[in-house]
Parts: C-alpha cells; structure tokens; sequence
C-alpha cells in the first residue's frame, strides 16, 4: 500500500493540474472562437481570400493553427456541414478519422463524401509554409525556433526578414542569435542596395553552411555591381580558408585517433620488448584475446556494461596467458632474441589456431554500446564519439601504465632489472619473479588494446597478425625502452598516415611509411630516443 | 678426378649430392619407365610436389647462409624468393602471347582489364628468357644489396634488422596487391602456357623443371659449402660470433655482410624462378611474413649453420605440411608452430645435430 504523504502529493498535483487547466480555459475560449470564425470563411473565400485568412489566422496566437494550417497545406482539411465546423482529416480511402480543426477533439469515423475538402493551391502552400516558419520562430520551444530559422536559410524569402529582425532583438538562445543573424544577412543578399548587399556578404564570409555558398557563388559571378562581386569573392575565399583548416583539423584529428590505436598497440611490446628486451611475436594474438574476451562478456552481459566489464576481464585473461607463455617457453631463451622470436611466433600460430577451432575461423562481431555511437561537436569540427573515446582510452591506459612503472614498488622492480640484472638480485629483487611479471603487465595492456580494438575492426583469428608489424614499427621508431618514445612515435605515424591518405590513397600511404621507417632505423638504429648506458644494448 | 677437400671432409654433404643424383635420376624412371598402374609409378603430380620442395629447400639453404653462418636473422627472405618468382613468372607472362582471354599480343589479360594501352617500361624485355633470367638474380640482388648495405652500414643488427627485414617483405607484399603495380594485383600472375615453346603442362616439361631444380639445389649447396669452407666463410663464422672483434680485426664487415646477403638473395630468387613454372602461379601471398618465417623454421627444424639440415628441415616440414594440411588440416597451425616451440627449447641445433651425436658416440 503506498504511504500517506505519497497519496497527500498525488492529489496535490492532481488539484494544481485542475487549476493550472481553469486558468488557461477561458483565456484559449476567446481565441477559439476567432480562430473557428476564421477557418471557417476559407471554405467561401476565393484563392486571394484565402491569402489574407491565412495572414490572420497566422497572426492569431492559437496552439492549434499551426497544425491546422498543415492540414489545409497538406490538404487535409474539411468542412463538415453536419456539425459546421472545420475539421482535420487523416487516413486513405473512402472513411476517414478525423478530428476538430480548433480543439483537437477525435469525432470519429466518417464517410469522405460527408466532406468538404478545402481546396488549396502551390503559392497558398508556400505561404503557409513561410507562416509556419514564423510561427516557430515565435514557439517557446528553442528546438522549434531552430527548426524555423534553419527552414529560413534553406528556402530564403526577404519578406520574412522584419519577423527574423524582431525575433533576433529578443532571442536570448546564442546559437539561435547566431543563425538569425547569418539569416538576416543571407536576406540581405537579395537587396537592392549595393551597401547592403555587401554588408551581407561580409557578415557571411568564412560562415561554414553550405547554404549560403550558392548565393555567395552566385552573387560574385553575376551581381552588377563591382565592389558586391569583390566582397562576395572575399566572402568565398574566407569560407574557403576556414574549410581547408577545418579539413585539417579533420586528418589531424584522424591521425590522432590511428595514432592512438597504434600506441595502445605498441605500448604493451614496449613494456615486453622495450624494458625487457623480450621480442614477442605473439603479442598480436594477445590482443586478438582480449578482444575475443570482449566478445564473450558480450554474449552474458547488456552491450552497454559489457565494456567496462571487459576491459579488466580481457586484461586479466591476457596477462595470465602472458605469464604462461613467460613461464613455459620464454624464460628458457633469455639472452637469445633470436630464438624467442622464433618461439613466440609458434606460440602465436598455436594461440590463432586455438581461437579459429573453439570459436570458428568467422569473424565475430562485436556490438558498440549505445555511449559510444553518436557525433558530438568539437567547435565546427564534428568527431565520432568512439574515436574520441578510443583517444580518451588510450591516454589513461598509457597514464596508468607510467603511474605504475614510476609509482610502484613493482614498477621500481621492473626498472632496476632492465638496467642491471645482476645488481638488481644482489639488491634482493627476485628477478624471475619480476620478469614473469612484467611479461604479464605487458601482456594484460596488449589485451586492454584488443578491446579497443574490437570496437574498431573486426574480430577474427588474424586480427593479431595485422598489428604486429606496425607495433613494432612503433617501438623500435620511438626508441626501445622508452614510453614517451612509444607514444611520439605512435602519434607521428598516425598523423603522417593520415596526411599521406588523401594524396596517395591508403595501401600506398602505409607503405611510404613503412619504407620511411626502414630509412629511419638505417640513420638511427636506435630509433627516436635512444637509450644511453650500458643498458642500450641488447 | 679428385674432389677437392673442402668436399671431401664433408660427408653429409656428399650423401645429400649423392641423394640428389638418385632423385633427378630415378624419379624421371620412375614416371616414365614404369606403366601408370604400377604402384611404384610416380606421378607428374607427385614429381611437380618434389620439385617444389627442392625449390623451398635451395630457399631455405639462402637463409641458413645468412643466419647459421653470419647471424642474419632474416625475416624477409621469402621475398627474394617471390621477386624472383615474379621476374621468372613476368617471362612466362608474355609467352602466353595472344593465347590470352582477351587475345591481346601485347598486353597481359590484367592489363588489358585494367583498359591499359601499353605495356609499363619495366615490363620491357621480359619477353626474352635470357633477360628474364637474368633479371632472376639482379632484381633479388639488388634490392638485398641496397637494403643490406644501407643496414650493415649503419650497424643495425640483431633483432633490429630482422624487424626491417619483416616491414620489408610486408611493405612489398602491399604494393604487390595494388593493380596500379601492373603485376596483376591480388590475383597476381597465372594462367601461363609454355616455357621456350614447351608446354608447362606437358609431363616432358615438368621432369625436366624437376630436374632443374634438382640441379640448382644441388649447385646452390656445392655454392655455399664452398663459400663456407673459403677464407671468406670464416669471416662469416667470426662476424656470427663477435661481430665487434672481427671488425677491430681489421674485417670490414658491412663489406662482407652485404656481399654474402646479396648472393644469397640471389639463390632465393633462383628457387622463386624454378617454383612459379612448377605451381603455375605467384601472387602477392608470397611476400607474406608468415611465409619467411616459415622458410626460417625449416632450417631450426633441420639445424642451422649446416646447409644440409636446411635442406633436409625443408623437405620434411613441407612433407607434413603437404600431409597434414590434407588430413587433419585443423592441426596444421598447431603443429607448425608447436615445432618453433619445441626445436628452439629442445632441439636447438636441430636434427642434423641427433644423427652427428650418435655418429660421434658411434
């Protein structure tokens, strides 16, 4: 049984609700009747008539003509001799339902031929139109004021400019002001006025909607006069020069984002590799499992929770496949790169031919969560939000890690090792205990990477196979054993990427890279930062 | 005639030349002596088959040199080998002549698919077999030579180089695919008819490419044994050991690096001409890093730093695999990369180092 304040509250509401309707009733019962009047005489008047109707009804403040007035647009809208009144049809065929024009009370089936459709041409449609468009210019809903303005600079008609005038003096919303202002001068255009006209045109140079570059175009090719043309042209070079930063703010936006999904890819190689000088050619297949991981807390799990779910799940699963791989193959090869390389890389065959048997050599996909589809604004500039996340991603990923290398006693371990073993033991740190792990750290971040990844590309058995090269890439370009490396590098590569993209297409951009980077590592083996000391070499 | 020393002393290698002998001789008998219901018959498949492994093992012999003798861990060998696919399969290319879908003279059937009007420049010449053979061994030769110069030069070794070696092959294999390359792309080249106006899918052609290869293996071992067995070959040996000491010994190193790389290089090209008449094919996959690592694994398997177990890991790797793909195809990944692990944990000097332990304790 709800609880007494609960009913007390339930009928308080349901008390101001009644009075709210008492207040507002006889205020609408006056306009109602002239609207009524109003809709009424169309079905007399003539085509001209009807013109200054419209004028009136449009100029009466009723909820409902906005609605009517569609109606009679669409038409749809009926005189009904048996109860002399308006009313607004819907449905095909012989009975339709339909409803009173002015309260909007459903009065049933009825027969069409009971019907007197009130007729209506193409300029009364445009009319309305235009009236509609005030009308929502004047709406207390922004979004309907918005839709208003934005109706007005598709379809431009200089004699609504007063309205948007007077709307403009009282708008408070910013961003409507500001498209009623690329209104009014859009209007401007069209006047007869050269220093108008070049007003106009000033105000709308380097405006980015594409709308207004039709009349600007337009204007600097034919207007009469001279200094229209020249301020239209400039107008046009204005809006140019803003699209081509806009454009490049777009490839470095891009490039950042591949960037990053390089980097989450690399950074784990450049924990295993970089300060353990561990070469793992299975740290593809690590990722290729965290992926997969997120794909099964996708099957147990809603889509929307299953990310945060899988992003420890899939680092946990990683890192310990990763201590296994340390434990039983690699800690038998330290000192011999060569052979460890070749060892992972039978590892990383046995870990693709694993998931190809259990979960079928198909690719799987992998839902988005609702959080992470959608295009969100960045300034002019409008970014996919999963992009944005991933970059996000990435930065706390590599946050964490570096917390966890300089901030940690494990941290600490795994640095003293790196730099001198032997000294390192004599000091009471258990190496073999620090290698395994840090092999798995690594490894774990290679599966955080996967989850990532599997909002990003398909997740099949060869999805490890297509990072690994440029992973490494990544690392040895930054330098071996060195983050900041990593992510320089990660970002510059995906920056030149995508800034090659555009003119070279993206097969040949990544091989410019590719063979960039083989130059690269000839004139600085030891990539972009080198290490100094006697730990460099390897 | 007496057989020089170096040759002499090695009784491995002797046994494989005297193996090879017994193959390009007896198998030819056998598929032309023996009525096809024998069942010692051997097949033109089965011939093709071996000849392929022989190509696949001159391959692997190209790595051993590097790797068992230098310490080159090349990731892109397969490469080499696909180039000198490619150069070979461009000759057979324009054999087929108006024989084409499309029986245009001039152009391959791609091309004129692609609505090309003339042949790109580096397809000239290819129409003569002794400019296609030669380009066999300049195009893999160069390419090593430039990138391995440039490498040695700079020092980068190790794991380093054999990272390069793999973006390398894996930069290639991605310009292969592109149409744009006028190598047919994706599908790359196929459908060929004849080889100096014999027909590729005549017995007769395919004993003697058999036979071929036999012969070029044979001649890539007696090649590399002699290189090893050379002054040369023991500065090979010194740069693998301590590079640093035999360069303050006064060796120049990237000198010796590079000129050993590039001849063997050529030796995979070599083996890529003799295999893409025998398959009928070469496309892009070829270049795959997969495929390099494979030739690698094979001479683990066999032991490195012996040529002999290069050819031999070749040959049985690539017999299981023929098997096992077609038996148990599921198991082949697991088995081929089981294989790294084992041979690198367990039988680090491969199985050429079982049989000289029981003839050492013999």
């Amino acid at each position: 049984m709800p609880s007494r304040p609960l009913i007390r509250a339930g009928f308080l509401t349901l008390a101001l609700a009644w009075l709210a309707l008492l207040a507002i009733g006889p205020a609408h019962a006056a306009d109602d009747a002239a609207a009524r009047t109003l809709l009424a005489q169309l079905r007399e008047a003539d085509f001209s008539g009807k013109t200054a109707l419209i004028e009136q009804l449009a100029a009466l403040d009723h909820p409902r003509i906005a609605t009517a007035l569609k109606a009679l647009a669409d038409s749809r809208l009926y005189y009904q001799e048996a109860g002399n009144r308006v009313v607004i049809g819907s449905g095909d065929g012989a009975d339709i339902a339909i409803e009173d024009a002015v309260s909007g009370a459903a009065l049933g089936q009825i027969s069409k031929r009971d019907l007197d459709r009130i007729t209506t041409n193409n300029r009364l449609r445009t009319l309305i139109e235009n009236r509609l468009a005030s009308l929502g210019l004047a709406s207390a809903d922004p979004e309907q004021r918005k839709a208003a303005v934005e109706a007005f600079l598709k379809n431009p008609d200089p004699t609504e400019s007063e309205r948007l005038r007077a709307r403009l003096s009282v708008e408070t919303d910013s961003e409507i002001k500001e498209l009623l202002a690329m209104s009014l001068a859009l209007a401007d255009l069209a006047s007869p006025d050269a220093a108008v006209r070049v007003q106009g045109a000033t105000t709308l140079g380097g405006q980015l909607r594409s709308e207004l570059r039709g009349p600007l175009t337009k204007m600097a090719a034919e207007d009469n006069d001279s200094t229209a043309r020249e301020a239209a042209r400039i107008a046009l070079a204005r809006t140019q020069f803003r699209l081509q930063l806009l454009g490049w703010a777009e490839t470095l936006f891009f490039g950042l984002s591949l960037g990053s999904v390089l980097i989450l890819a690399a950074i784990g190689l450049a924990v295993t590799f970089g300060v353990m000088g561990v070469i793992n050619m299975a740290h593809g297949e690590l990722m290729m499992l965290g992926a997969y991981t997120t794909w099964l807390t996708q099957q147990w799990l809603p889509v929307n929770w299953s990310l945060p779910v899988a992003v420890p799940l899939a680092f946990l699963v990683a890192a310990l496949v990763g201590i296994a791989i340390e434990r039983g193959v690699i800690r038998f090869l330290y000192g011999r790169p060569l052979e460890t390389l070749l060892a992972t890389f039978g590892v990383s065959l046995i870990l693709q031919q694993a998931v190809r048997s259990i979960f079928s050599p198909l690719n799987r996909s992998v839902a988005s969560p609702d959080w992470m589809s959608g295009v969100i604004a960045l300034g002019p500039l409008e970014v996919t939000l999963n992009r944005l996340i991933i970059i996000g991603f990435c930065i706390a990923v590599f946050a964490l890690l570096w917390l966890a290398l300089q901030r940690t006693r494990l941290g600490l371990e795994v640095r003293a090792v790196a730099q001198n073993r032997a000294m390192a033991r004599a000091m009471g740190v258990r190496s073999a205990r620090v290698d395994a792990l840090t092999f798995g750290l690594g490894s774990g971040i290679a599966g955080v990477a996967g989850v990532a990844l599997s909002q990003l590309t398909n997740v099949g058995p060869n999805l490890g196979q297509s990072y690994i090269v440029d992973s490494f890439m990544v690392v040895v370009f930054g330098g071996v054993g060195n983050l900041w490396g990593t992510m320089v590098a990660g970002l510059s590569l995906g920056i030149a990427n995508k800034l090659l993209e555009p003119w070279s297409g993206a097969v040949l951009a990544k091989i410019v890279v590719l063979v960039f980077l083989i130059l690269f590592i000839q004139k600085r083996p030891r990539g972009l930062f080198p290490q100094r000391g006697r730990a460099a070499e390897i | 005639m007496r057989l020089p020393a170096w040759l002499l002393s090695d009784r491995a290698g002797l046994a494989l030349l005297t193996a090879l002998t017994v193959l390009a001789i007896g198998v030819p008998a056998l598929n032309l002596l023996l009525p096809t219901d024998h069942p010692l018959h051997l097949s033109a498949y089965t011939i093709t088959l071996i000849g392929k492994y022989l190509c696949y093992a001159l391959l692997a012999v190209s790595v051993d040199l590097v790797w068992g003798y230098m310490g080159i861990l090349s990731l892109g060998h397969a490469a080499f080998f696909a180039l000198g696919g490619y150069c070979f399969g461009m000759y057979l290319m324009r054999q087929i002549g108006a024989r084409g879908v499309y029986g245009n003279s001039e152009l391959p059937d791609f091309m004129v698919f692609l609505n090309w009007s003339e042949l790109p420049w580096y397809w000239y010449g290819f129409d003569q077999f002794w400019f296609a053979a030669l380009m066999v061994l300049i195009v893999p030769g160069l390419l090593a030579f430039v990138f391995g110069w440039f490498a040695f030069r700079s020092r980068v070794s190790g794991v380093y180089l054999s990272i390069i070696t793999q973006a390398l092959t894996y930069a290639l294999m991605l310009a292969f695919f592109r149409n744009e390359m006028g190598f047919g792309g994706n599908n790359g080249l196929t459908d060929f008819k004849e080889v100096l106006g014999f027909s590729l899918h005549a017995d007769g052609t395919r004993i003697v490419l058999f036979a071929l290869s036999a012969l070029a293996l044979a001649g890539g071992y007696l090649a590399c044994r002699w290189l090893v067995s050379t002054r040369l070959g023991r500065v090979l040996v010194a740069i693998r050991d301590s590079e640093d000491r035999a360069r303050f010994l006064g060796y120049r190193v990237e000198r010796v690096k590079a000129l050993v790389f590039t001849f063997s290089a050529m030796l995979a090209g070599v083996a890529g001409a003799l295999y893409v008449p025998q398959v009928g094919i070469i496309n892009p996959g070829e270049f795959a890093p997969l495929n390099s690592i494979e030739a690698v694994i094979w001479v683990a398997v066999g032991g490195r730093g012996t040529l002999v177990g290069a050819v031999v890991g070749a040959v049985l790797v690539n017999y299981a695999k023929t098997w096992l793909t077609g038996a148990l195809p599921e198991v082949w990944l697991f088995a081929l990369g089981g294989l790294f692990v084992a041979v690198t944990l367990l039988l680090p000097r491969g199985l050429i180092a079982l049989w000289r332990r029981r003839e050492a304790t013999a």
